[in-house]
This record gives C-alpha cells, structure tokens and sequence, in this order.
C-alpha cells in the first residue's frame, strides 16, 4: 500500500466526481495498474482451480506458491531499478549460481572444520560471505557499465557466461551437500516455517504497521494542511491491508505439517497423537518471510531515499539528471551492488530449499526475474517500475507455472504458454499506457 | 550604468571548446557583475547555449579561464557550479519527466527529515511556495511533469533555480516554449530578481526578447563574440548587424570574431 499512497494523484482528491467506481478509486489512490494486475492474478487462480479440478485454491498448493516465488521476487525487486535505469541485467541467474556455489562450499566445506560442524554462527557467516561477493560482483560489473560505458547488455551478457562458468569451476562440476541444518530453515518445509502462533503475531505486527502508516501519512499532509482522503477512504485502505495480511496467514496456518513428519515430531517431544492425527500449521514460510522484509526495504530504498529518487530520475532523463548535479554513475554503480546483494539472498533461499548446491542453479533465472519486473509494470524505456508490481509478477509467472504442473502439461508447452503470456502482458500494458497518455 | 567600481561576478575569459574538430566556442571573452542582466544573442548554432554550459558544468572547457567573484574557479561539473550559487534553466529545460514538480525542483538538492528519510512533504510545501508566486494557476503537483504543459514545464524549470537563493543565473531561450502572457512574466520576474542584486544571463536567438531587458548585449557567431555593448550605446538595428554580419558598431567593444575591414 505505501507504494500507491506515495506515487498516486492526490491533487485530485479535492475534486471527486465521476461514477462511484471512480469516485473510488480517486478517494483512496488506489493505483489502477495495480489493481488490474491483482485482478489477472486473482482469474489466473480461479481459472487453474477448476482446469486441475480444484487444486489451486488450496492451502497446500498456495503455501508452496508463496515458497516457489520467494527467490524469483527477491531478485525482481532489483531489477525494477535495474531496469527503470534504462539498464538490464542478464547475468542474475548466473550470479545466483556462483553465490550459491561459493555459499555452499563456505558451510560445507571450510567452516566446519574451524568451528565445529553445526555451529550456530555457520549460516550468518555464510550468509554474510554470499552477501559481500555479491555486492562485489555488482561493483564489478556496475563498474564496467557506468565508468568505462560499455552496455549493460553486453557486460552481463558476458556476465551470464562468467558467472555459469564460476558456478560450475568452484568444485568442477560437483553438487555441494548437505548444507547446514540452520542455514536449510531459509528453504521452507516444516522446519523452515515459523508455525501458527508467530504468524498471528507477525500478521498483528503488519496490522498494526498498515495502520500506524496511514495515521502518519494523513498527520504528515495535515501538517501542511494539504488536501486529504476522506476518513471512509482510510478505513478502506486499512481494511484491504490487514485483511489481506490476516487471509494469507490464515491460509499458511490451515496448511499442516505432513502426517509422518508430525508423527515423528511429535514422538520425539513426546507428546500423545490424538484422535485423527495430529495438526501442525506450518505457518509463513522463512523464505516468504525475507521475501517480504526485503520487498518492503526496497519499496523503502525505491519510494523514501534519495537514492531511489535518482534512481527513477535518471530512468526519466538522465542528462537532467546529470545537469541537476546527480552522481549518476555512482547511482548506476550502487543499483548493480543492491542487485547482487539480493542475488546472495535468493541464492540462499534456493538452495536451501533444494539442501544443495549445485553449478545449474538460477539457470533460467535472469529470464523469469526480468518478465516478473515487466509483467509488473516496469517499462523497459526506463523511469516507471514499482517493487510491488515486479513481486506480483512473481507471483503471476510462478502461478502460471504450478498451475500447469497441476494441470500436468508437458514442460515444453508451459515455455510456450510462458512466453505468449509475457508478450501478451506486454502489450495489455502498452495499450493501457498509451491510453492513460 | 556606473557599474565600473564593483567588481565583476562572474569572468569568462578566452574559453574554447571544439566537439570533434569543429570549435563550437572560440577564445570567448564575457563577465557579468552584480544585479545585471547580459543579453548573449547570435543564430541558432553560434556557441550560445555551449559557452554557459562550460560556466554551469555541464561541459568541460579546452581552455579558458572562469573567475568568480575575481577569484579562480574550479568548475568541472554542475554540482561545482551550483556551489558557486550558478542556477541554470537550460534550452532543453533538463526536467525529469517521470517524476512530480515538486521531486524535479529539489533534483539533487532534496529536502529529508531527521533519520534522512525524503521529506516529501515539506519539499511539496515548498514547491506550492514558490510555484504560487511564479506560476499562481499551477495545481497538478502531484502529476508527473509529463502530464504538464509546455509553459507549464517552464514554470518548474525556471522555480528549480530560483529556488537554491542563486547569485548568478542562466537562462537559455527561456520563453521559447512560453505564449505572451507567460513570456511576460518571466520578464518581471528577471526584473525582479534582477533588483535583488542576482545576475543574469539571458541567452536568445531573438534580439526583441532582451534588448529591452538587458543592460548589456553580447553577440556571438561561429563560436567567436562578435563584440559586446551597452544597450544604451548601440541600436537594435546594429545589434542586429552584428548577429547577422558580424559587423561590431562604434559603440560596442569588438570582440574575435568582429568582421575585419
Ligand atoms: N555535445 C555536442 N557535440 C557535438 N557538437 C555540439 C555539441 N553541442 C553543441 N555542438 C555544436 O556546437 C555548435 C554550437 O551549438 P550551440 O551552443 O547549441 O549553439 P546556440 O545555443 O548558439 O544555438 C553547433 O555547431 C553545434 O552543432
Ligand atoms: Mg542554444
């Protein structure tokens, strides 16, 4: 919500009129773009629901979805600022393949034997290790791109290749595994889930944050006595955001733990298993979680620091930018750091979640994370892009996806129907852009 | 004018620029002093628009020396120039079309609050500030500068730069885009700022939009200054003259590029 309440039009609040869809949307701000994207979402999985026989609209199946999406979100909130630079980046698959590599020999392999197997510092160290080579990668390649101008397509183009040729170089070809117990909690599973009781706290936490925001934001415009929504708007956006909020944890928690993981778990606290078996919510995922931690600081970084206001201005016209006395090569430099930094974030969550790493990792990745940011508004000519939008996109390519898996379709028709459905959304957006010109 | 005791703002002396062999500005020579408005005239193409952006920082000159104040300045890109208090509104406005009024007029410059979190809504105050005395039928503050009209755009130029308390000002064709109300007010407006001691380049291809305005014209061609003048001791017919002949009138001090005879 922060994202509309940030870019929308509230010059207009003053004057609302027009039939009562409109009155509101103009009252609450509700971004339009947005709205039509959640709706496309909405019929995709109503669509796939009766396609697979009623699958989709599951706990199961959604909790897995919201899983499946984390890496590819991560990643997409960087490359809307990539892309709203009037940048690209194709080497993200192959720079989550590296990251992932090098993280799983520094738990694996050389940490143990320092620290002892298990030890509890093993994922932080590891972690930090895969955040700090992948803002070097991003320096490196950010570098390249902005100070000696060689395209960015062409840098990670070649990026793509170094990158996969790191990837496989680090252990020649060997896959690394198991990884560490502590470290494997950022995959998911039973384990990898904060259950029940956390996620109602969590929830009440975003409640209370989507109404202490709104609160702020209305004092904040009363201060200069600029015009404001009216209350029954801000009761409406309060409503949509924690109601939102409260459904997917609702959903997480209605989705138990496997019979026989519980049965075992259960023996091993020594609890009784009662009548019917025994249910263990698994709750928000961790990797769902850090999804959203890092789309709500990147919505922060993009919507509420000067770093992202250069960013979007340079996308809009970088010799203004230039002349209004922006570092602009430092700003394309430190987009490329951020991008490789949440590249180590997906790398974790992706090979936690499969326990290994392995040099194919984030093949195909760059592809799905652009289409994401795309889908989700980002315009490839550069200065329009929201966070939110590229993660919904996410969500709308990883839905497409599971739901032909559901549907049990051969994965070469799913690159197919993958690839219209790109260009179409596309082009829905370019009609819809040229009409609101 | 009895300009002659204060010192000079601003000095340019002798720069030279050439892009690829051509020399877009030749050994140019121009100062300004305080609360003075200097009319830089000449066709389209004579080195007008690429001599101030060497002063703003937008280019860097070949040779040259700039002095402000009588003191040598290093000016090697626009954040050097602005820290001399040079504002600049450019012939192509240099606006970012993506982003609000009130983001394009603090580009660079932005207003945050104390954990340095953009403060949004004291820049936008500002912004109704200055745009209500400049431009008082401007409402769309919320809009991308897109959205906005031509003379509008303009509007959010020129407030960019007056905005930061400029002591030296640069405007390029500024009322190029404008219709004549609006051409109007930008005059006051130079008028005014003028009175509060700021100087003032005024650059156009047209010499009716500054004769009257200026105290001073200079004129370029090829690159080179044709010769700079009062505009009390020369006409508008030998100002014109000298745009289209490069002939320097006994009244004006001849540059390079005056014509021989
Ligand atoms: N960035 C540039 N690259 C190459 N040539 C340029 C550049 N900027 C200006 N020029 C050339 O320099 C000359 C002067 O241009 P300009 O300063 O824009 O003229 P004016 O503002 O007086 O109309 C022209 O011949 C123009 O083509
Ligand atoms: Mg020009």
């Amino acid at each position: 919500m922060a994202e509309q309440n940030a870019t929308a039009n509230s010059a207009h609040s003053l004057t609302i009129e027009g039939n009562p869809v409109r009155k509101f949307l103009t009252a609450t701000e509700i971004d339009t773009r947005l709205l039509g994207m959640v709706g496309a979402l909405l019929l995709i999985w109503i669509g796939f629901h009766f396609l697979s026989g009623g699958l989709f609209i599951t706990p199961r199946n959604l909790w897995n979805l919201s899983v499946q999406t984390a890496s590819v979100a991560v990643m997409a909130t960087g490359m809307v600022l990539v892309i709203v630079t009037r940048n690209i980046d194709l080497s993200v698959g192959a720079v989550l393949g590296t990251l992932a590599m090098l993280m799983g020999v520094m738990q694996a392999e050389i940490l143990p034997p320092i620290l002892g197997f298990g030890h509890p510092a093993i994922w932080v160290l590891t972690l930090a290790f895969g955040l700090f080579v992948g803002l070097l990668i991003g320096l490196l390649q950010g570098t390249i791109i902005a100070y000696l101008r060689v395209p960015a397509f062409i840098v990670t183009l070649g990026g793509f290749l170094i990158w996969r040729g790191t990837a496989w170089w680090i252990t020649s070809g060997r896959t690394v595994a198991p990884l560490d117990s502590t470290f494997q909690l950022m995959g998911g599973g039973p384990m990898g889930s904060i259950g029940a009781t956390a996620s109602w706290i969590v929830a009440a936490f975003a409640c209370a944050g989507v109404i202490i925001y709104l609160a702020y934001a209305r004092r904040q415009r009363r201060r200069f006595s600029f015009p404001q929504r009216p209350m029954w708007a801000e009761g409406v956006l309060a409503a949509i955001g924690c109601g939102v909020t409260l459904a997917a944890v609702a959903v997480f928690n209605a989705y138990p733990w496997p019979v026989r993981i519980a049965a075992n778990y259960a023996q091993a606290q020594g609890m009784e298993v009662p009548e019917g078996g025994l249910f263990i919510s698994h709750g928000i995922a961790v990797p769902v979680l850090m999804a959203v931690m890092v789309g709500l600081i990147m919505t922060f970084i993009a919507m509420r620091t000067r770093f992202g206001r250069y960013v979007f201005a340079i996308g809009g016209n970088p010799e203004a930018a230039e002349l209004a006395g922006i570092n602009t090569r430092w700003v394309t430099v430190k987009v490329y750091m951020l991008m490789g930094a949440l590249c180590a974030i997906a790398a974790s969550i992706s090979s936690a979640r499969l326990n290994a790493a392995t040099n194919a990792m984030g093949t195909l990745d760059e592809l799905y994370v652009i289409a994401a940011a795309v889908i989700g508004g980002t315009s490839l000519s550069g200065g329009v892009g929201t966070v939110v939008g590229a993660m919904i996109g996410a969500l709308v390519m990883q839905s497409l996806q599971s739901g032909m898996v559901l549907m049990g379709l051969d994965s070469p028709l799913q690159s197919i129907v993958v690839g219209i459905v790109l260009v179409f959304a596309v082009w829905l957006d370019t009609l819809y852009r040229n009409r609101a010109n | 004018m009895s300009q002659v005791a204060v010192k000079p703002l601003v000095e340019l002396e002798d720069i030279s620029i050439a892009f690829g062999g051509i020399k877009a500005v030749d050994r140019a020579s121009i100062d300004l002093y305080p609360g003075e408005v200097v009319g830089l005239l000449g066709h389209n193409g004579a080195g007008k628009s690429t001599l101030i952006k060497i002063l703003s920082g937008a280019y860097r000159r070949d040779a040259g020396e700039i002095r402000i104040d009588g003191q040598p300045a290093t000016i090697n890109n626009p954040r050097d120039a602005k820290a001399y208090g040079i504002e600049t509104i450019y012939q192509t406005l240099a606006v970012a079309d993506n982003v609000d009024a009130a983001a394009n007029l603090f580009l660079g410059r932005e207003l945050t609050t104390a954990i340095g979190t953009l403060d949004d809504v004291a820049m936008e105050a500002k912004a109704r500030e200055v745009m209500g005395r400049l431009n008082p039928n401007f409402r769309r503050f919320k809009e991308p500068v897109k959205a906005l009209s031509g003379g509008q755009r303009q509007s959010v130029a020129i407030a960019r730069a007056i905005l930061f308390n400029a002591r030296i000002l640069i405007m390029d064709e500024p009322t190029a885009a404008l219709g004549p109300q609006e051409t109007q007010q930008v005059a006051d407006l130079i008028k005014q700022l003028k009175s509060e001691g700021i100087g003032i380049f005024l650059i156009s291809h047209d010499i009716h939009d500054v004769f009257d305005l200026a105290d001073r014209v200079c004129v370029m061609k090829n690159g080179q200054v044709v010769g700079t003048a009062k505009t009390s001791d020369v006409t508008k017919d030998e100002v014109l003259g000298m745009i289209i002949m490069g002939k320097c009138p006994p009244g004006a001090i001849p540059g390079p590029g005056a014509m021989r005879v």
